[in-house]
């Protein structure tokens, strides 16, 4: 038996009326236009930037756009920029699985070039019917990109290595472990000079194209990718833990989800996408891994694709593809005379732009939608008769 | 208004504030505030939590701007657009949380910032003289040399004046400063303020506590939803008028509740020992039972191994001993399958531990919960069951907000918490940790928060409550531990049981059993 506390009760509170409007559908749809409308505006103003610096550099800037504008309007182009999209959206999901744990992973670039190795080695050893022997090569690219990626996880979990030095650091180890591994065990002894690679893989190894010689069969596959990361990612309830350990670990913990298997798990899910990201070149183009045929960077660009397009499935599509155009148009740009290199200059300064104009962005619409339920409750409180 | 006649000098205005708004995103604005404080006194700030009190006070010591209105200190209208400019001005904050260096010197820690220096060279020795003394003159007794991590939350708070003293403040704003004192402590500081503004001092203190706030201040002025709605003098009103004003309106009386306690042993804690490497134990040796339909209150200062205790019961620490969850051994469990078992947790720091501010509210109240039936739809979510479920709670527990899918930053602290009780809450839990379950929420919400709890305990529940609030332990709990220094060292009877023999206990004075 126990004295209760003396509860003073606050009557307009108490009483006052539940509910309360909710935000309609129309709130929501031009929150997501601020949201589009922003990295438009980013976008234009990188390239505002960049022919200011074309300027400065003694070109002309609307020669350099007219000419961007005039391949793009090409047709041929769409396929060039699918192609060059399709091993940047690999790479920009793996980033992303990474950033919704909280966790960043520079080492898309080792982790990628280890599993074209693996892949490429052990692939040519097998002995499998046509779809088979492909799906059989990406998997081991998976695992062996998963693989490379677990040294990171087992650090972090175990020793509390920071992933960011750790993947960088197992970049450089990669690289000298391909090397000693491709030179010692994998090279094919036939072949001379700079072209050497691994043995070919034979046909029942190879993705069939989908437009001959123009665009490969890993592109559907990076599309599947992008979707499954969708439904992993966010719908689905392992997805939900997922993300809920990077938004705020603290409270995942105490809710009962171990962040030391989250950090594990995501970074084996980003090793295992990030296995992927030479395969078009494995499987559609070369058949085989080569130290100078095997094409690198991939991994830090998935990073810049990645930030732009946000974390998110159609984002890093739709970042790819811009990427990609724009990587598609650098061989004319130096025909008419421009230096090829600002493409890369403009890629930079979007991914700047986007990063600042999206972070104002979200403050701006943390602040509005703080702003608004605070004068909703204020309101209601307001008009209840005390 | 009536003369103070204790203050000659009192005529003077020490601080003026006409007219004060201020827009916060999520916060209750302040508009059209009035205050006047006399130089000399002690005044104090009341209001509920959310009223509006520390947004006023950081707007007096230049943390922000406010968008209308004028600030006079001593007749001078100011404008500040920095504390440092507050400081220039005379004005010293010391804040709720306290803001020092754990491992500097108390002297260093009070000289960081304004150090005397000879050409980029700290001058020690008069450091060392000017702070000793400031702190005779003010009659503390503080080692300066003593590093700050062996201080306890009294002397800590002596530190945080004296630096705010040390640099020139004549007016001293004090927020919440109570709030982590036990009683003894309490009566140490409002005689050293009163020295203080004997000396000349002006003293401005938050608080919600409304006794202290009869006993010590010259004059009080009550502030609600955003706005002064009185200044009054202490001896003209009784702590329940005070009451009415603060919350606008007439006060229920207090009602009593039998209940009774059931014989099932919900959660019994055996010989639990968190240990630390070459130190003392966070909790050492610990061995309690939590019946079902029973409240025990664990009460003892911040830091004495409560937040230690209850992280080894969720199995988020390691610790030694036992802990068995309705007769079943959990000790080498997860969080997840102690979850399961029927554990659930309001936890210490609701934005550290509880909630994912920039997720939207419907899976904030998934979070721990996403593997029930109800929620899944194969290996994915319903979100539908999970945003029904949400404005469920919504409406249960009275959470003010527009909808499901608004970020939980959004939301008043208040809200957040209730919303966070009624997530811990709907799972029908069979324990319930409830560390400072009505921390930061207003009176109504609050009054809200322990029926809930109390109703849930009449239905069965086991908890362990967890609280800094006195009044709220001894009001709610069927038995209290006290805990000091990671030992459980008394067992009290509520029925008997004040604040100041809680306090006796809290600060380790008297280890024998109370009668």
């Amino acid at each position: 038996m126990n004295p209760e506390p003396e509860i003073p009760v606050v009557a307009g509170v108490q009483n006052s009326v539940r509910k309360l409007s909710t935000p309609s559908q129309a709130e929501a749809l031009r929150t997501s236009m601020v949201t589009i409308g922003s990295s438009l505006a980013a976008v234009v103003i990188a390239l505002a930037i960049c022919a200011f610096l074309l300027l400065i550099t003694g070109k002309n800037p609307w020669d350099a756009y007219a000419k961007i504008i005039e391949t793009g309007a090409n047709g041929d182009k769409l396929l060039e920029t699918l192609k060059r999209a399709t091993p940047l959206i690999f790479s920009a999901t793996a980033v992303a699985v990474g950033f919704k744990m909280n966790l960043f992973n520079i080492g898309v670039e080792g982790q990628y070039l280890f599993a074209a190795l693996m892949a490429s080695a052990i692939g040519t050893k097998l002995n499998l019917p046509a779809p088979l022997h492909v799906t059989a090569i990406l998997m081991l690219a998976m695992i062996a990109g998963a693989a490379w990626a677990s040294i990171t996880a087992i650090l972090k979990v175990t020793r509390g290595v920071n992933e960011v030095i750790s993947t960088i650091m197992l970049n450089f180890i990669a690289l000298s472990v391909i090397q000693w591994l491709f030179e010692n065990w994998f090279r094919d002894n036939e072949a001379e000079g700079l072209n050497v690679k691994t043995k070919l893989l034979p046909t029942s190894g190879r993705m069939p194209d989908i437009v001959e010689g123009r665009l490969g069969g890993m592109f559907i596959v990076a599309l599947l990718t992008v979707f499954a990361y969708w439904i992993l990612v966010f719908k689905s309830r392992f997805g939900f833990r997922l993300r809920a350990s990077g938004l705020n670990q603290g409270s995942a913990t105490t809710a009962g989800i171990s962040a030391k298997r989250m950090i594990v798990v995501a970074l084996l899910i980003s090793g295992g996408i990030a296995g992927l990201v030479a395969m078009q070149s494995v499987v559609g183009e070369i058949y085989g891994y080569g130290p100078n045929a095997t094409p690198t960077a991939f991994g830090f660009a998935g990073i810049a694709v990645s930030l732009l397009g946000r974390h998110h499935p159609l984002g890093i599509v739709v970042a790819a593809m811009l990427f990609g155009f724009l990587d598609s148009t650098s061989a004319e740009l130096q025909l008419a005379g421009i230096p090829s290199s600002i493409v890369k200059v403009i890629q930079a300064i979007i991914v700047l732009t986007v990063v600042i104009v999206n972070e104002a962005t979200i403050r701006w619409l943390n602040r509005r939608t703080a702003e608004q339920t605070a004068s909703l409750v204020v309101e209601r409180v307001a008009v209840v008769p005390a | 208004m009536a003369e103070n006649e204790r203050t000659a000098s009192g005529d003077e205005l020490a601080v003026e504030l006409t007219g004060i708004g201020k827009r916060f995103p999520g916060v209750i604005a302040n508009y059209d505030i009035d205050l006047r404080v006399r130089r000399g006194t002690i005044h104090a700030i009341v209001g509920e939590n959310g009223a509006g009190k520390s947004t006023l006070m950081k707007t007096l010591y230049g943390m922000h701007q406010p968008d209308s209105g004028t600030i006079r200190v001593n007749g001078v209208e100011r404008r500040f657009r920095s504390p440092s400019e507050a400081i220039d001005a005379g004005i010293g904050m010391v804040h709720q949380h306290f803001m020092l260096a754990d491992n500097l010197t108390v002297l260093e820690n009070i000289i960081l910032g304004s150090e005397p220096a000879e050409r980029g060279i700290i001058n020690f020795k008069s450091a060392h003289r000017d702070v000793h003394a400031l702190a005779q003159a003010v009659g503390t007794t503080v080692d300066v040399d003593t590093p700050v991590s062996e201080l306890g939350v009294g002397q800590r708070q002596r530190v945080e004046i004296l630096k705010v003293l040390f640099r020139g403040a004549k007016i001293l704003i004090l927020d919440e400063p109570t709030a982590v004192l036990v009683p003894q402590e309490v009566d140490e500081l409002f005689a050293n303020l009163r020295r203080l503004v004997d000396d000349g001092a002006t003293v401005i203190f938050i608080s919600h506590k409304l006794d202290e706030v009869l006993a010590v201040s010259d004059e009080i002025t009550v502030i609600r939803q955003g706005t002064t709605v009185a200044t009054v003098l202490p001896k003209e009103i009784d702590r329940r008028e005070l009451a009415e004003l603060m919350v606008g309106a007439e006060l229920p009386s207090p009602e009593g509740r039998d209940s009774e306690v059931g014989d099932e042993v919900m959660l019994r804690v055996s010989h639990l020992t968190v240990s630390q490497p070459g130190q003392r134990d966070l909790v050492h040796d610990a061995s309690f039972e939590v019946r079902a339909a029973q409240i025990v209150g664990i009460a003892g200062v911040e830091g004495n191994g409560q937040f230690e205790l209850c992280t080894a019961i969720l199995g988020i620490r390691a610790s030694t001993g036992s802990v068995e969850i309705h007769g079943r051994d959990v000790s080498s469990a997860s969080t997840h399958v102690r979850r399961d078992e029927g554990l659930s947790y309001i936890p210490f720091d609701r934005h550290r531990e509880g909630l994912m501010l920039t997720a939207p509210l419907w899976e904030n109240t998934l979070l721990g919960r996403s593997h029930m039936t109800r929620f899944k739809t194969g290996p994915l979510i319903n979100a539908r069951e999970a945003k029904a479920d949400c404005a469920e709670i919504i409406e249960r527990f009275d959470v003010l907000t527009p909808g499901v899918g608004v970020p939980v930053f959004a939301l008043s602290g208040g809200n957040q918490q209730k919303l966070l009780v009624g997530r811990e809450l709907t799972s029908e839990p069979k324990i319930l940790l409830a560390a400072h379950p009505t921390r930061g929420v207003d009176i109504g919400a609050q009054a809200a928060i322990w029926e809930e709890i109390r109703t849930a305990r009449d239905n069965g529940l086991a908890v362990l409550l967890i609280s800094a609030d006195l009044e709220e332990l001894i009001g709610l709990s069927d038995t209290i531990l006290v805990m000091f220094d990671g030992h459980i060292t008394a067992t009290l009877d509520p029925a008997s049981a004040t604040p100041e023999i809680l306090g006796t206990y809290m600060t380790g004075g008297n280890l024998e059993v109370a009668s």
